[in-house]
């Protein structure tokens, strides 16, 4: 059993987000979170990883209410990628990763041969470890979101939330990142929650979409179900093409040509 | 069994426990942090400390042989007069009665406001915050100058630390008062309170200056600060609080470090972002404010001595909190045995350490600017 929504109310001061949402997410699934700006994206998130309340109704995580659970054992349950992933003192990148372990590891407690083993192995899956030892201060931005993205890979938990983890990294890295979480979903059936601004890249990775508009959610199930063009159109008001791809094996969405497009007549370049 | 284990989620069993990773630079040093390890570094700093007050000891307006500090020093600890035979009679008693409260109660404050402003750098994510961002020395002061302005003597020599105390606690709990909202506390609400509270106490002790008429001197006087004339029961007071919050700041570095990546990873990673930033706060402020009650307001340790240190430990909170309070220490003193025993007449100890510590801290900030590490 993931995470049972259950008539969910959820204000910030007096500006309504949430008004009786439910929602149920099993465990060995990736699910995508797509919608416009505002939508309550963020803070769905936010409500499933315990940082926020709901004013009303109930989050159940494993059959337990998420209350229930301390923040020590929600730290060894749930990671986060947040979408802010400034660091403000000239730590290491590895220190930071190695942060990912502090949920697992007494206060005081120095890490052990296999917590420096397991972060290694991260940073060289995320392709952080030629600046193991450069101050993450010092790092590029993407650099820096590979980083926290390593983080939180390394707190090794069951759930993985990700708010728009890779929207500062290129393509290469967007990929191979997502192709990781998504291994370890395939592999050891973990589930990982992400947030999106690119609907082709959640759904060429996620086995399920869930797709909101402000403050409440429109459709979910299956990413193959949920897809589709007039779908598209309702939540962001935009004209769309959903087909099949083969290429991408995955449904894929491309938008209708804007009305003003340049065309330059120059011929291209490489170099 | 393969060699090659895929993915993140490595699992325990499959990790091969001999293979040597290829980890590029392994050996490389994250610049100078490293390069000895912390238990050195402590003990090193814990050793110059320990020099610094036998010869802070020895010296002044009357020269003790440094030899004769220890014997001094062992004669009363282990109750055994006979040690101090063949030594000038009066040598004991200036060791003992007149120079260790100083320089104690002067180790120790600087100790706890490096500490203190560790802390807040830490929790406010703001390189320069210091244990006064939160107004706390503006409400000693006040505190301070309204005792010695109503001519309080309820409580004898206390009443002007214990005034200067509690305006600096009534002080903090304003402050976290009016920054708190719905959200628990945002730093740049917590800097702005305290610049508000701060300017409105500061124009309250410029009034209580113009009405004191010659009491003026004496509230100049305790502003700048002063370890003269401090007793045993100053240090004990002091050491006994700066221990506590202490123990309280090593508790929670970890939280503390936690804190720099934003709080809503923080929370992800198990801190509870309701209560540990508050604790540590009021912690954090009230060792500033048993430091201020004791020797006045003595600016730049608290905002110095961390920057230096994260340069020689890094920023990793477990490290640097027992190097601060071994540096703070180590500067303070230094500075007052310097007003004491090396200048011809005694200055306020505020001023110098703002004097050195103002343009030292221009220096680091320039070079930190420009990119380079070390000060």
């Amino acid at each position: 059993m993931g995470f049972s929504l259950a008539h969910v109310d959820f204000a910030y001061q007096k500006r309504p987000v949430f008004n009786d949402l439910s929602l149920v997410m099993e465990p060995g699934r990736f699910y995508g979170l797509i919608g416009p700006n505002g939508c309550g994206k963020t803070t769905l998130l936010d409500l499933l990883c315990g940082l926020r309340q709901p004013d009303r109704g109930s989050i159940r995580f494993r059959g337990r209410d998420l209350r229930a659970f301390s923040k020590k054992e929600l730290a060894r349950q749930v990671a986060l990628v947040p979408q802010d992933f400034f660091i403000n003192f000239p730590f290491s990148a590895e220190e930071v990763v190695m942060m990912g372990r502090y949920p697992r590891l007494p206060r005081f407690a120095a890490p052990s041969a296999f917590d420096r083993k397991f972060v290694k192995r991260i940073m060289s899956d995320t392709d952080t470890v030629n600046f193991h030892d450069r101050m993450v201060t010092a790092l590029s931005g993407g650099e820096r979101q590979r980083v926290v993205f390593a983080r939180a890979l390394a707190q090794d938990t069951p759930v993985l939330v990700l708010d728009e983890a890779t929207s500062n990294l290129d393509i290469a890295h967007s990929l191979a990142l997502l192709d990781l979480a998504a291994r370890g979903v395939y592999d050891a059936g973990k589930t990982v929650i992400a947030s999106f601004q690119d609907i082709n890249l959640a759904a060429a990775f996620c086995s399920h979409l869930v797709l909101m508009q402000p403050g409440r959610i429109v459709a979910q199930g299956p990413t193959d179900k949920i897809l589709t063009a007039e779908r598209i159109e309702r939540v962001f008001g935009v004209a769309a093409k959903v087909y099949f791809d083969a290429y991408a094996n995955a449904r894929q969405v491309v938008f209708k040509a804007p009305r003003h497009k340049i065309q330059e007549a120059e011929p291209s370049k490489e170099y | 069994m393969t060699d090659v284990v895929e993915g993140f989620f490595v699992d325990v069993r499959v990790l091969p426990t001999r293979q040597k990773y290829a980890f590029p630079g392994e050996t490389l040093q994250t610049g100078f942090r490293n390069a000895l390890s912390t238990g050195v570094q402590m003990a090193l700093l814990a050793v110059v400390l320990a020099a610094t007050v036998i010869a802070s000891t020895a010296m002044g307006y009357i020269q003790v042989p440094l030899s004769d500090v220890p014997r001094i020093l062992a004669a009363r600890l282990l109750g055994r007069p006979e040690l101090t035979a063949g030594m000038r009679q009066i040598f004991p008693a200036v060791v003992f009665d007149v120079r260790l409260p100083r320089i104690l109660s002067a180790a120790i404050v600087g100790g706890g406001l490096a500490v203190s402003g560790a802390a807040f750098q830490g929790i406010l994510l703001n390189p320069l915050a210091d244990p006064y961002t939160l107004g706390v020395s503006a409400g000693a002061a006040f505190g301070a100058s309204l005792a010695i302005v109503l001519n309080i003597h309820l409580l004898g020599l206390h009443s002007v630390p214990l005034f200067a105390f509690s305006g600096a606690v009534l002080t903090l709990l304003l402050v976290v008062f009016l920054a708190s909202d719905a959200e628990g506390l945002s730093s740049n609400n917590l800097i702005l309170a305290g610049i508000i509270v701060a300017a409105i106490l500061s124009a309250g002790i410029s009034f209580l200056k113009y009405v004191a008429d010659e009491q003026v001197a004496v509230i100049i006087f305790w502003l700048m600060g002063s370890f003269g004339s401090k007793t045993w029961s100053d240090v004990g007071l002091t050491a006994l609080w700066v221990a506590a919050g202490y123990g309280i700041l090593v508790f929670y570095a970890r939280d503390l470090n936690l804190l720099s990546l934003g709080s809503r990873a923080a929370s992800s990673l198990g801190v509870n972002m309701r209560r540990t930033p508050l604790l540590l706060l009021v912690t954090a402020s009230l060792i500033a404010a048993v430091c201020v009650s004791i020797s006045g307001i003595i600016g730049f340790v608290g905002l110095l001595v961390p920057h230096m240190m994260r340069n020689l430990t890094g920023p990793d909170n477990r490290r640097l909190m027992p190097a601060c309070l071994l540096a703070g220490a180590i500067l303070l003193l230094w500075a007052d045995t310097v007003i004491r025993a090396l200048l011809p007449h005694e200055i306020p100890i505020g001023v110098l350490t703002a004097l050195i510590g103002g343009p030292f801290f221009c220096l680091i900030f320039r070079r930190q600017q420009s990119g380079r590490r070390g000060f």
